[in-house]
């Protein structure tokens, strides 16, 4: 087996906009943060839970008894972050806190801007600073900031009634991944960029994978022997696509198709090219048309050689 | 809460782990979870033909590859078609499950495994992505700001302080120096503040791993090993989302699970806890109520070796390798998921009184 000769990585971005809806209770505490009023919701039991939720943690008893709590609170528990990561809600050294604010059983999670972390202990007393900008959201809290003043006890009625209020988040995300493919894809990657199409071979049953993953999904051991198929291949089946993928620059309709190529064990995917779309068909003999830069076939056209005949590749369908 | 009596006895007969290290670039995760498979099956001189039910725990999540699991089980040789399940959690959980399979007496041979690649991606900021989408997830509050606000509110309360939690870290590192599998073996100093007040020492190690377990039932287990590690009982609970709402000092779900384990039932000789943060292991003492005279961690625990998603089993895999080579008779087992401890699994494992 012949060891990878460089690791390959390239940078993978995951992004995740969900639209979330919000029930009556988060939606009147959101709707209200962007009117700087702060809700709460009360329990059977008289506790008043800030952020507020729609059932009760301990019974699950439906929650609905909206009350207005305070925007200045009391620093629960603290800890000092010196360095802000990405999305957070100060750019600049910060500490995290929970906030119980007046008129409230629980806390809140939240940042508290101070100016290092000898200025924060557990019992100090802190107020929201809003955001100049407010959509609705737990960020119309920019953050927290230390403020002197009397704990008000009580929290005030409020029907949660606001014009226009917000009825849906979207929660957008982004992670940032280093991708590496693994030894036998590496392989296979390398091969390519010399025009080659390298399958791998079970010990075990002799089947040869392309693209090679690693291991024998039937066998479960890994694969070992690299063997160059191709590069000519027959088409097992395939099917016409009509509807224009986002972001591929492709004119519709074109055919996608199951290609197993000479030597290898299974069919891999690709498009078929070079031929009118409705006279592709079931044993069409192909080759692959390389990519401008050569590192990977763009598609597959036909040789011109007779078609394969149905049993050459009935057990590859 | 009386525990649970199961009325199947099930064992775990084998156990492997790969080496954990910081980076496998080298590796795809089939290529890094199919040693440990091949280990576990070789142990026992199973097929996975004779495999009668297969569940594995992991997260898309980690390493940003969508479906990663089912390239995963690659590995395991999964044609003809098998039994075969997969939680999005810890791989105790999945072990949980194979646990419930096997009592329901639809399997006697159960193959669990869990892998976790986090070095591709920023794990402290994908863990994130588990939190409440509407008053968390919006603030990316990363996995050691949220320890270290219960940290800090331990402090607060006494009960710990930074030398303790300093000695918890060198204790962890010392122990795992007998570990070839762990990532960080011997002591090492505590380092700065992460988020304060937890140090570099006080957080764990961010790394790739794999591990699987083997379980059977009955006399199949006794075939299959010479001193099974018997699952005398097995729960897990889970406590609020929200921060906010739960006292961070204690952990109420461990101490409940545990009862219905039937922990306090008799003395345990070892606790495998799966505290990641040291923090945490004081909180979790407390609510297993463990003494000096248990040994905690003998493997080193999280603070060793934590790759995210089978953290978890690997406490349960090192628990039962006690048992098989006869240094515990009576061993707990825990493993955690969420933040701050909010979901927490306990089991008893014990051998037979004669080593056959």
């Amino acid at each position: 087996m012949t060891p990878p000769s460089e690791t390959l990585r390239a940078p993978l971005v995951v992004e995740f906009p969900f639209t979330r809806s919000l029930g009556p209770v988060q939606s009147a505490f959101l709707t209200g943060l962007r009117e700087q009023t702060v809700l709460g919701v009360r329990t059977e039991t008289g506790e008043v839970l800030v952020p507020p939720v729609e059932y009760d943690p301990a019974t699950a008893a439906e929650l609905r008894d909206l009350v207005e709590v305070g925007a200045t609170g009391t620093v629960t528990t603290w800890a000092w972050n010196p360095g802000p990561r990405p999305g957070q809600p100060l750019a600049t050294p910060f500490a995290w806190v929970l906030v119980r604010l007046d008129g409230a059983d629980t806390a809140l999670l939240h940042a508290l801007d101070a100016p290092g972390p000898e200025a924060v202990r557990t019992g100090m007393r802190v107020r929201i600073r809003w955001a100049a900008e407010r959509s609705g959201a737990i960020t119309d809290i920019a953050c927290f900031e230390p403020y002197d003043s009397d704990p008000v006890a009580e929290p005030g009625s409020h029907d949660g009634r606001f014009a226009d209020p917000v009825t849906g988040i979207v929660a957008a995300a982004r992670l940032d991944y280093t991708y590496s493919p693994g030894r036998a894809q590496t392989r296979y990657l390398h091969a390519l960029t010399e025009r080659r199409t390298v399958g791998e071979r079970c010990p075990s049953c002799t089947k040869v994978y392309v693209p090679p993953r690693g291991a024998c999904p039937t066998c479960g051991v890994a694969t070992t022997h690299q063997v160059e198929v191709g590069p000519r291949g027959t088409v097992t089946t395939y099917c016409i696509v009509n509807i224009k993928a986002k972001n591929l620059d492709i004119e519709v309709p074109y055919v996608y198709a199951h290609i197993a190529l000479d030597g290898a064990g299974l069919a891999l995917h690709g498009r078929i090219g070079g031929i009118p779309y409705d006279q592709v068909r079931m044993g069409l003999r192909v080759e692959p048309v390389w990519s401008e830069d050569g590192r990977y076939p763009d598609h597959y056209r036909p040789t011109g050689e007779p078609d394969a005949d149905y049993d050459t590749y009935k057990e590859l369908l | 809460m009386t525990p649970h009596r199961p009325d199947r006895e099930v064992a775990i007969v084998a156990f492997a782990q790969s080496d954990h290290r910081r980076r496998t670039d080298d590796l795809s995760e089939v290529e890094m979870v199919m040693p440990v498979l091949h280990d576990v099956l070789r142990q026992t001189g199973l097929r996975t033909s004779d495999i009668g039910f297969t569940c594995s725990g992991s997260s898309d999540y980690l390493a940003g590859r969508a479906f990663s699991f089912t390239m995963a089980l690659d590995g395991v040789g999964a044609w003809p078609p098998i039994s075969e399940s997969h939680v999005e959690t810890d791989g105790a959980w999945a072990l949980y499950e194979a646990w419930v399979k096997l009592l329901t007496g639809e399997a006697d041979t159960a193959l669990v495994y869990s892998y976790g690649k986090s070095s591709p991606g920023s794990v402290r900021d994908v863990l994130t992505r588990q939190l409440d989408p509407y008053y968390l997830a919006p603030l990316w509050p990363d996995s050691v700001a949220l320890a270290a606000l219960q940290a800090q509110a331990l402090v607060d309360a006494g009960v710990t302080d930074e030398t303790a939690l300093a000695a918890i870290a060198g204790r962890s590192r010392a122990d795992a120096g007998a570990n070839p599998h762990a990532q960080l073996p011997g002591a090492r100093p505590q380092g700065e503040y992460v988020v304060q007040p937890l140090r570099t020492g006080d957080c764990p190690p961010i790394g790739d791993g794999a591990a699987a377990v083997i379980l059977a039932v009955g006399d199949r287990a006794r075939e299959l090993c010479a001193r099974p590690a018997w699952i005398r009982g097995m729960d897990h609970r889970i406590e609020a989302h929200s921060l906010g709402v739960r006292d961070l000092t204690d952990s109420p779900s461990t101490r409940l699970a545990a009862e219905r384990a039937g922990v306090f039932e008799a003395p345990v000789d070892t606790a495998e806890l799966h505290a990641p943060f040291t923090s945490q292991e004081v909180v979790l003492r407390r609510a297993l109520d463990l003494d000096e005279s248990v040994r905690v961690n003998p493997s080193g625990g999280a603070l060793a070796a934590n790759p995210v998603m089978a953290a978890g089993l690997i406490r349960l895999g090192e628990a039962a390798a006690r048992v098989h080579r006869g240094d515990s008779d009576r061993a707990l087992a825990h493993a955690t998921s969420g933040p701050c401890l909010q979901q927490n699994l306990v089991a008893v494992l014990e051998g037979e009184p004669h080593v056959r």
